[in-house]
């Protein structure tokens, strides 16, 4: 029996998205599964954004956050460090002080970081509220003006908030995120909204809400698989705009990524441990179709990275 | 290619006779073309149409088994190629490169690390499921002795030895002959013989070939030198290689029904870096390797592919459960917050990891809904005041603590005033409803 190639190739096409203003990224474009060049064409490879906060992280876990210690006592320092000494492609801010439960800044004060951030870098900066709904709302409306013209990625539009979020990156021409919580009919139909608004549907990028290794990321998984074939195969437009895995928030929460050797010997070295957490999620979550992916720490960072040159 | 029901009929005796159970012979040739049925069933089949339908519908991808027992490892089996449609049936196994290269002392460690490396997760027992040990020195005595350190000690662990000398796989056989091996390292070169090695020690065979052309041309060969059980490689070294290859091997036994390459198979994870090794696993255990090989099994490693796997292979229809019970988290006092919630384990990671991070020492009550979230339980009937209170009474809790106060979660605040009917001197708070919302909670609860 000859042995003949099962090649598949597909009419629908993921949206090729760019963002940044003077150093860009691109990411999606491709017209077949993840990482799938035998059969089609990947135009481009997926981009890893460091994430920065507007705060000192104390709550990150002591791994990741010792890394940044000398320079996350200002988002400025912050984002350069990442940009200039981590070769970062792209940064993405989240603007967690302004959470009502945290310091609970301002719109204003949101808007000066964003601008002052942005004075300071060249490379894409993909801007994040504190995923408090109607906060969002109001950070996200300043932030994006205050971005205008630097064709930031605005992050992220849920059910609750999407129109004043959907018409605050309209007005500023920036992307947007669109995210649902892990069913994929529940991210069609927002990004059906968002477009209904007058949208470019090419300027959506999808969240179908990001989960870590051992804690949902086979559900995160499977619906990025099922959202990417919807795209392919069906040519469903409303499902091809390019996916985020924001994957340093989630993961640098778990148990994994925090217990201690001497808590529990049988889990191995914790520094390694939470590096791997990130590293692993976010490989899984490369070959189910992620192409914009948030991440803390720069040893799992550079190790995806190696992992997306080797599959390209 | 699979029979659809009409092909089958038009092979069945078309009698009715109804012996199978089933009212017509369509209705039967119905459940042969899904799988739900044995043809065993029929009494009148002719010889010739068990041939025909025995070859169709054999499974797509052959099964294989090395070791023996419970520590056994079946590969293959697999029916589809995204998780989202069916269950992923066998886990991918790993094993870890032996060398036999190394000292004995060096040899005994690994083996040590592989007999340790088992970690209990969400009621599954996962480890380190064989060991690889490869005949590197190309000396046949060595390799003998390595395989001997190795079986002495870990009698149980399935085994497969790695050499493409027939002469230094029969020495190696002859010890591991009784624990149903695998025998990897057959080419082109070494078919016959490495078959009858095969043969004469009931082992399987690791078979490969450069690309998948010549790798189909090999097993077919193999096949009719009369073995069937193989794992399969194709040469596939880089990220790149492994996912055009596992992608092309699945596609062409799962949808074209091509038999040359439905077999399991095996990826060669090793790296030089332990961190990159396990995201070439990760490529391997999301993309349809059936055996990975590793060159090490630091524990932290092994927790992020165990759970991976984990998560990959679960099945997409059942949610996965915890135990019920009231679980500590921190060292609570007497005095410390009670809550309770569901067994869905998503619902347990992310409210037992919540509340270790607010560092408030407390109680979960976890309850067994049948693996439903807490609205899914609420609204099925599974979660409800009466249930609840029952649960709280019978878990004995009332003799462990010194308080009478029960936390709810926020979506079921309705369910207050009625636990407290079920509940007598009970006090029952609404929590928050979302996970992440616990901190803030637990900080201003206990403080008051």
């Amino acid at each position: 029996m000859a042995f003949a190639a099962p090649k598949e190739t597909f009419s629908g096409k993921v949206f090729e998205v760019t963002i940044g203003a003077d150093k860009t990224a691109v990411f999606g474009g491709e017209n077949v599964l993840p990482f799938h060049l035998f059969e089609g064409s990947v135009p481009n490879s997926p981009v890893i954004a460091y994430e920065i906060q507007d705060v000192v992280p104390d709550d990150w876990p002591e791994t990741v956050r010792k890394v940044y210690k000398s320079v996350s006592g200002d988002p400025i320092t912050w984002a350069k460090y990442c940009q200039d000494e981590l070769n970062a492609k792209a940064i993405a801010l989240r603007l967690v002080s302004t959470h009502p439960d945290r310091e609970n800044r301002s719109p204003e004060d949101a808007a000066k970081t964003v601008k002052d951030v942005l004075s300071a870098i060249n490379i894409p900066l993909i801007i994040l509220g504190s995923n408090h709904i109607e906060k969002d709302s109001s950070v996200l409306i300043r932030a994006s003006e205050a971005a205008k013209g630097k064709n930031c990625v605005i992050g992220k539009a849920q059910e609750g908030n999407y129109k004043t979020i959907t018409a605050a990156a309209m007005a500023n021409n920036h992307k947007l995120i669109a995210m649902s919580e892990l069913d994929i009919n529940l991210s069609k139909q927002l990004n059906i909204l968002i477009t209904q608004m007058g949208f470019d549907k090419e300027k959506l990028i999808t969240d179908p809400m990001c989960s870590a290794l051992g804690y949902g990321l086979e559900y995160t998984y499977s619906v990025m698989e099922r959202i990417r074939l919807a795209a392919l195969i069906q040519n469903d437009t409303t499902m091809q705009p390019p996916m985020i895995a924001d994957v340093g928030m989630y993961t640098w929460k778990t148990k994994e990524a925090q217990a201690l050797e001497s808590d529990l010997p049988l889990w191995g070295s914790l520094a390694e441990r939470g590096i791997a957490w990130e590293a692993v999620t976010a490989s899984a979550l490369l070959m189910s179709g992620a192409e914009l992916l948030i991440m803390r720490h720069p040893e799992a960072v550079k190790a995806v990275e190696k992992f997306i040159e080797e599959l390209v | 290619m699979a029979l659809t029901g009409v092909e089958i009929f038009k092979l069945l005796p078309k009698t009715n006779c109804k012996k199978c159970g089933h009212p017509t012979c369509l209705a039967f040739a119905m459940k042969l073309a899904q799988r739900q049925v044995s043809l065993d069933a029929c009494p009148d089949v002719s010889e010739e149409t068990k041939k025909i339908l025995g070859e169709a519908s054999a499974p797509p991808m052959r099964p294989i088994t090395i070791g023996l027992g419970d520590k056994a490892v079946k590969m293959g089996e697999e029916t589809v190629l995204f998780r989202h449609e069916k269950r992923f049936v066998n886990p991918c196994a790993f094993a870890v490169e032996i060398k036999d290269s190394l000292s004995d002392d060096d040899i005994n460690k690994i083996v040590d690390d592989v007999l340790n490396s088992e970690i209990d997760r969400v009621g599954q027992k996962l480890r380190i499921d064989a060991i690889f040990v490869n005949n590197v020195s190309n000396d046949a005595g060595r390799f003998e002795s390595a395989v001997k350190t190795i079986t002495s000690k870990a009698p149980l662990v399935p085994l497969i030895v790695a050499t493409g000398n027939p002469a230094a796989a029969e020495a190696a056989l002859k010890i591991a002959a009784d624990k149903k091996p695998l025998l990897y390292g057959v080419d082109e070169s070494n078919a016959e013989a490495m078959a009858n090695v095969a043969k004469t020690y009931k082992a399987s065979l690791g078979v490969s070939a450069k690309g998948l052309d010549a790798l189909a041309a090999l097993t077919e060969k193999i096949k009719s030198l009369g073995v069937e059980d193989m794992v399969i490689n194709s040469g596939a070294k880089t990220a790149k290689e492994i996912l055009e290859a596992n992608t092309y091997i699945r596609r062409a036994a799962i949808k074209k029904n091509f038999k040359a390459l439905g077999y399991p198979v095996i990826t060669f994870a090793q790296r030089d870096d332990a961190l990159f090794e396990s995201l070439i696993a990760a490529l391997g255990i999301t993309k349809y390797s059936s055996l990975i090989v590793l060159s090490s099994i630091e524990k932290w490693k092994n927790l992020a592919l165990f759970t991976l796997r984990q998560n990959i292979y679960t099945d997409p229809q059942v949610p996965m459960q915890v135990e019920q019970k009231i679980y500590k988290i921190g060292e609570p006092s007497s005095n410390a917050p009670l809550m309770i919630t569901t067994n869905f384990s998503l619902t347990y990671f992310i409210v037992s990891g919540e509340v270790e991070n607010s560092k408030v020492a407390s109680r979960l009550a976890v309850m067994d809904c049948e693996g439903l979230s807490v609205l899914t339980a609420w609204a099925a009937g599974k979660f409800t005041a009466s249930k609840i209170a029952q649960f709280i009474k019978e878990s004995g809790i009332e003799n462990e603590i010194k308080h009478k106060e029960l936390i709810i979660p926020g979506y079921v605040a309705i369910l207050s005033g009625a636990i407290e009917d079920k509940l007598p001197g009970w006090k029952v708070t609404v929590g928050p409803r979302e996970a992440n919302g616990l901190t803030v909670f637990l900080k201003s609860y206990a403080h008051n």
